[in-house]
């Protein structure tokens, strides 16, 4: 089976969720890969040396900057016609294109799989991840995003794989984009963290939150999260919401502060390896899935776990 | 124009689902069952349109079984004008429900559809971009604003850098984001009025469309349990495991 992998990639430079889906890609036969977008020579070759990957195909046209769907899905669709299988990390850019080239091929997308059983059976999160679903497609041709945590990424280098140009679908003219606002982050990227320290609603307002987690996750060298309360009230902006809503992750080390542990947060941590939670409300739902718990008042709690590491 | 908004009967996002004992499924029975709170969000964005002046009516369409229609009765009550049911017992993948929401803007020609961005039963997250795909139109996935001017839809959209906006043709699609709004309640008289308001009932049959699934479920089980943790008693003893954890030096 041919496998063709969307390549994430931002400021000319590879973007890890790619090397998560290149595996999950592997496990169903040979790997292509398609790059889209403008001046994207340096990002093919970047791809061609990810291990195990055959042709890297490059679609070089203004009109696929900034992935827009109108006009990605159509050159994919093309490509489908010697591919088996269309894999995209499950981003905010997989998740906008896949299903329309699922569409445009008249096949069931399978959304977010968590492992490849066989060929054509998959596992998948249901209900914010509270069921797995193993799933078969009848389908002949596969679209399939990948939740990232999920699995290993493939070795970076090592690769040989050969660049080919394909001829562009051009404009499609449905769409275009117009700016963006790109949050800041000094920190580590919350989707690939070793260590991610998240804040709820408890942290009262934006500066209580930035002057109680901030420090705690630099001492620790970690991302930073938040619940959905906590975005809501406007503390932090919503790229930090972790959740069946926003990103999920699968950190070594998750530790929840002043975060009560709804069923909506949990879909997007639960998988860290290890959890630590402090709370101080000792019935608190996060103590049900936490390794490691401390209950008391996280403003006392927080500032000596700072000052002692 | 007229607005198009699909909703879905789900089950209620503060209930903790059971998986059944023989891995067929989630247990349904006796569950409370609401509307997907991103469609309610879609509805809610329709209606501010039509408050605004954008749009001239907003209709509310769902499939799924006979239920579905008290969906679309909260719906109508939030303040949609009229309502399409679309009965099917069986369950409809996003495949499915796009074709048939491609049929019903057919016939409807709205200059915009509004969907939820996922439903938090199947998680899928494809609907509106199928649909988007199937009608040829441009599609505002995950939006966090909308703002129509003109022949033009600006969408805010919320990626996992941060924001981005894009400008698309109308008719379009748009995938409501949990921050695009904060949903109205339906007061009691609006509940009451909704009860005459026009419910048309169809079935897949009418529409001429296949909605054989494509994708068999073999086995739905529970995610593995997190064995027990521990509770420290103090800071320091939590200092201790961090450093035992390798995260503290």
């Amino acid at each position: 089976m041919k496998t063709l992998v969307w390549v994430e990639h931002e400021g000319g430079a590879l973007k890890d969720a790619t090397l998560s889906a290149v595996t999950a890609a592997a496990k169903l036969g040979e790997v292509h890969l398609i790059v889209a977008g403008s001046g994207v020579a340096g990002v093919a070759q970047e791809a061609a040396k990810i291990a195990g990957v055959g042709k890297v195909h490059v679609a070089d046209d203004a009109a696929f900057d900034h992935a827009l769907a109108e006009n990605v899905a159509p050159l994919i669709v093309d490509l489908m016609g010697h591919h088996d299988a269309f894999v995209a990390p499950s981003t905010s850019n997989g998740k906008n294109i896949a299903p329309r080239v699922a569409a445009l091929l008249d096949v069931m997308q399978l959304s977010d799989i968590l492992s490849v059983e066989s060929a054509d059976t998959f596992t998948r999160p249901t209900y914010a991840g509270n069921a797995i679903a193993t799933v078969k497609t009848s389908d002949a041709k596969r679209v399939i995003t990948v939740r990232g945590t999920a699995f290993e990424k493939a070795e970076a280098t090592g690769g040989a794989g050969s660049i080919e140009a394909v001829s562009s679908t051009g404009d499609k003219g449905l769409s275009s984009f117009v700016g963006a606002e790109i949050a800041k982050l000094e920190r580590p990227e919350l989707t690939s963290a070793k260590v991610i320290v998240s804040g709820g609603r408890a942290l009262k307002d934006g500066a209580t939150f930035e002057s109680t987690i901030f420090p705690l996750a630099d001492k620790l060298g970690a991302a930073v999260g938040a619940s959905r309360a906590a975005v809501d009230a406007g503390y932090v902006p919503n790229d930090y919401q972790v959740g069946q809503t926003g990103k999920i992750v699968a950190p070594e080390v998750y530790v929840a502060v002043g975060i009560s542990g709804a069923i909506q947060h949990l879909a997007g941590m639960k998988d860290s390896k290890t959890i630590i939670a402090i709370n101080k409300d000792e019935d608190a739902p996060i103590f049900q899935v936490a390794d490691i718990g401390l209950v008391g008042d996280l403003f006392k709690i927080v500032p000596e776990l700072t000052e002692k590491l | 124009m007229k607005l198009l908004v699909p909703v879905k009967r789900v089950i209620d996002y503060n209930v903790k689902p059971r998986v059944k004992a023989d891995g067929t499924g989630v247990d349904l029975a006796n569950v409370k069952m609401s509307m997907n709170p991103f469609d309610e969000i879609a509805v809610e964005e329709a209606l501010r349109l039509k408050e605004k002046g954008v749009a001239t009516e907003v209709i509310a369409v769902s499939i799924g079984p006979a239920k579905a229609q008290e969906t679309l009765r909260t719906a109508l009550a939030m303040g949609a004008d009229r309502a399409i049911l679309i009965e099917s017992d069986a369950e409809v993948e996003p495949l499915g429900v796009a074709k048939l929401l491609a049929k019903v803007a057919a016939e409807e020609a709205p200059g915009m559809v509004i969907l939820g961005k996922q439903a938090i039963d199947d998680d899928s997250n494809q609907t509106g971009q199928m649909l988007a795909a199937l009608l040829g139109w441009g599609q505002g996935t995950f939006a966090s604003k909308v703002e129509v001017s003109g022949d033009a839809v600006a969408v805010t959209r919320e990626v996992d850098g941060g924001l981005e906006t894009v400008s698309l043709k109308l008719p379009a699609i748009v995938t409501t984001d949990l921050r695009l709004n904060e949903p109205r309640y339906a007061s009691l008289p609006n509940i009451m009025k909704a009860k005459s308001k026009p419910l048309a009932q169809k079935k897949p049959e009418d529409y001429g469309v296949d909605i054989t699934p494509r994708l068999t479920t073999l086995k739905v089980e529970e995610p593995p349990k997190r064995s027990a943790g521990i509770k420290v008693a103090d800071v320091d003893e939590l200092v201790a495991k961090l450093k035992a954890l390798g995260v503290a030096a």
